[in-house]
C-alpha cells in the first residue's frame, strides 16, 4: 500500500540543544550506549555525541561559531538525521539490496540483510551512516518505521519540545517551512533558507531543514550528488586502459607462436 | 577556500583487509593476462612460466575472496552479494561497481582455477589420481585452454581495474573527485603482476633470459603507464590536493621515486638487479593502495565544533 510521502521538517533556529530526540531515538530503537556507557568528553564541544552514526541515529549538532578576539559568538544547533532523498546514494549502490524504499518514500536499512559492506557509508553524501557494533551492520535512521506503519509519529518527533522537528507529509511540511522562512525574513533573519526542500537536491530531501547560515556551517554539502556520477567516465578511462595494457602485453611478450600448438 | 562537499562524508573504514585484496586481486588479474598472452604468444620455453602464472591468478583468486569475506562484519552473509536473501533470485546492479565486481571476481576465479588445474595436469601428469579423470583431462585440450584464456583475461583486466572504479563511485574524498584511480590500479596491477611473475619465474629457474626480459619489458612499459595515470590522478584533484601535502605526499612520493622511478632505473642498469627491482614494485604497489585508502579515511568534517569567523 502507497501512501503519501512522509517525511521531517527540521527548524535549526528554534532547536535549543537539549537532544531530547537523541535520547528518544536511542531509547525508542533499542541502541546501546557509546563507549559501554562511560561518560566520554569530546574535550572541544559542549556536544559530546560528535555525530551521526551506526548507533546514534538522532544527534543534535552543536555549531558554535565565535569571532576571532571572542567578544562575539553565536551557538547553531541542528538535529541531524538521515535525509531520506527522494535519489539516495546509499540505496543506489548497496550491492545486497538491504536499502529499500518504503511505502512512505523513506529510505531503510534492513537490518537481516546487510552484510556489513560499508559502501553505503562511503556513498552517503551527508555522512550518516555507519556500523552499528551490536548488530555488525550498516544502520541510521529508519524514520520509525515501525512506528509509521501502526500510525504513531517518530520517536524524535514527538519528544521534540520546541518543535523543531516536525513530522508529517512532505506537501503539507513545505508549506509550513515556507510561510516560516517568510516570517523569519519579515523579523530580519535574511540568512534564514531552506535545505534540501526542492527537488534540485537529489529528487528533493524527504527530511529537509531551514537554516540560518550557509550550509558548509551546518556541515552540509552545498551540492550534495549521488555517487554513480562518475561511473561513466571512471570506467571508460580504465577500459581505455585495459587495452593499452593488452597492447603493451601483446607488443612485449610476443615471440611466435608457439611450436606445439602449430 | 569552501571545504569540498566530499569532506562532508564518512569514511568506509576500508583498511588493511581491503588494501590486501586491491593488492592481490590486482597481482591476480594482471598475470593471468600475462599467462594467456604468453600462451598465445610465447615460446615453447615460456611454458612453465604460463603454468606459473595461472597458478598465482588461481591463489590470488581465492585469497581476494577470503579478504572480502573476512573483512565484513557479517561474514556469513557474504552470499546476500549475489542472491537476494529475501528471495532467492540472482542480486546484481549493473550501475553498482562492488555489485558488479562481485561477480566478476567470482566468474575470474572460475576460469582462474580452470586454468590452475589445466596447469597443474601438465604440471604432474597422471601421479594424482583425479587429475586423470576425463573432465580434468579436458582441460589441457588446446582449444579449452585457448577459451579459457580468452574470456580468463576478460576478468582479469576488469578484476585489475573495477576497485579504483569503485572507489571513484563513492562520495568520499580523494576517491570520488578523480575519474583516473581505475586507470592507476589497473597499471599498478600490471606492474605488480609482472613483477610477480618475474621474482617467481627467477626464483624458482622457470624460464631463461629471453622469457624474464620480456616480462620486464612489459613490466617497463606498465609502470609508465602507471606513472601517467597517477599524475593525472594528482592533477584532476582540485582543492583536495591539499589533503596530500602533508605525510600522506612523502609517502606518495617514496611510492613514486621507489616503487616507480627506482625499479625503471634498476631495470635498465642490468639484468642483476631485476629482483630487487621487482620486489621495490611489489612494495610500492601495496604502498600506493594503502596510501590512496587510508589517506582518504582521516578526512571527515561531518561532526559538531567550534568555528571562527
Amino acid at each position: 500500500m502507497s501512501h503519501e510521502p512522509m517525511g521531517f521538517f527540521t527548524d535549526t533556529t528554534v532547536c535549543i540543544g537539549c537532544k531530547a530526540c537523541e535520547v528518544a531515538c536511542k531509547e525508542w530503537n533499542q541502541l546501546p550506549a557509546a563507549h559501554g556507557g562511560r561518560g566520554v568528553l569530546s574535550g572541544d564541544s559542549y556536544d559530546n555525541t560528535r555525530r551521526l552514526d551506526g548507533i546514534h541515529w538522532r544527534h543534535v549538532k552543536f555549531i558554535e561559531q565565535f569571532s576571532e578576539d571572542r567578544t562575539d559568538g553565536r551557538w547553531l544547533m541542528m538535529s541531524d538525521v538521515c535525509k531520506h532523498c527522494v535519489r539516495a546514494a546509499c540505496l543506489e549502490v548497496c550491492p545486497t539490496g538491504a536499502i529499500i524504499r518504503t511505502e512512505f518514500d523513506t529510505v531503510v536499512i534492513q537490518a537481516d540483510v546487510c552484510n556489513g559492506c560499508r559502501l553505503c557509508i562511503a556513498a552517503c553524501p551527508f555522512g550518516v551512516i555507519d556500523i552499528n557494533p551490536a548488530s555488525g551492520t550498516a544502520q541510521k535512521c529508519t524514520l520509525c518505521y515501525d512506528r509509521l506503519q501502526a500510525g504513531m509519529v517518530p520517536a524524535c518527533a514527538q519528544a521534540c519540545p520546541t518543535q523543531s522537528i516536525q513530522f508529517g507529509p512532505i506537501r503539507e511540511l513545505k508549506q509550513k517551512a515556507e510561510a516560516r522562512v517568510r516570517q523569519l525574513h519579515v523579523l530580519g533573519e535574511s540568512r534564514a533558507r531552506l535545505y534540501g526542500a526542492d527537488e534540485e537536491m537529489l529528487g528533493g530531501l524527504n527530511s529537509f531543514y531551514l537554516i540560518a547560515d550557509e550550509p558548509e556551517v551546518y556541515g552540509l554539502p552545498r551540492d550534495p550528488r549521488l555517487p554513480t556520477r562518475n561511473l561513466f567516465r571512471s570506467a571508460l578511462f580504465s577500459t581505455v586502459g585495459a587495452a593499452v595494457i593488452a597492447l603493451l602485453g601483446l607488443v612485449s611478450l610476443r615471440k611466435r607462436r608457439m611450436d606445439a600448438r602449430a | 577556500m569552501p571545504v569540498p562537499d566530499t569532506f562532508y562524508t564518512a569514511s568506509p573504514h576500508w583498511t588493511w583487509y581491503i588494501i590486501l585484496y586491491f593488492f592481490v586481486g590486482g597481482i591476480a588479474g594482471g598475470c593471468f593476462l600475462l599467462s594467456a598472452l604468453l600462451h598465445f604468444f610465447g615460446r615453447p620455453e615460456d611454458r612453465r612460466v604460463v603454468r606459473a602464472g595461472f597458478y598465482v591468478a588461481g591463489l590470488g583468486a581465492m585469497v581476494s575472496g577470503l579478504l572480502l569475506t573476512v573483512d565484513l562484519p557479517r561474514p556469513e552473509r557474504f552470499w546476500h552479494m549475489m542472491i537476494q536473501s529475501h528471495t532467492g533470485y540472482p542480486m546484481f546492479k549493473s550501475w553498482s561497481p562492488m555489485s558488479v565486481g562481485v561477480w566478476g571476481l567470482l566468474l575470474f576465479g572460475l576460469f582462474a582455477f580452470l586454468a590452475a588445474v589445466g596447469a597443474l595436469v601438465e604440471d604432474v601428469g597422471p601421479i594424482w589420481k583425479p587429475l586423470t579423470w576425463a573432465p580434468v583431462r579436458v582441460l589441457t585440450r588446446a582449444r579449452v585452454q585457448d577459451l579459457i584464456a580468452v574470456i580468463g583475461s576478460f576478468f582479469g583486466l576488469f578484476l585489475a581495474g573495477y576497485t579504483g572504479v569503485l572507489l571513484s563511485v563513492t562520495n568520499r574524498p580523494l576517491w570520488a573527485e578523480s575519474p583516473f584511480l581505475g586507470l592507476l590500479f589497473l597499471a599498478s596491477a600490471a606492474s605488480t603482476a609482472a613483477a610477480t611473475l618475474i621474482l617467481v619465474a627467477i626464483r624458482r629457474r622457470l624460464a631463461d633470459g629471453d622469457a624474464i626480459e620480456r616480462l620486464a619489458r612489459f613490466d617497463r612499459g606498465a609502470l609508465a603507464l602507471e606513472l601517467l595515470a597517477l599524475l593525472l590522478f594528482l592533477a584532476s584533484l582540485g582543492p583536495t590536493f591539499k589533503v596530500l601535502l602533508g605525510w600522506w605526499g612523502v609517502l606518495l612520493a617514496v611510492v613514486v621515486s621507489g616503487g616507480i622511478v627506482a625499479p625503471l632505473l634498476l631495470e635498465r642498469a642490468g639484468r642483476s638487479n631485476l629482483p630487487r627491482a621487482a620486489t621495490l614494485v611489489l612494495v610500492g604497489g601495496l604502498l600506493l593502495r594503502a596510501v590512496v585508502i587510508l589517506s582518504s579515511n582521516t578526512i571527515s568534517a561531518i561532526g559538531s565544533g567550534v568555528t571562527v569567523r
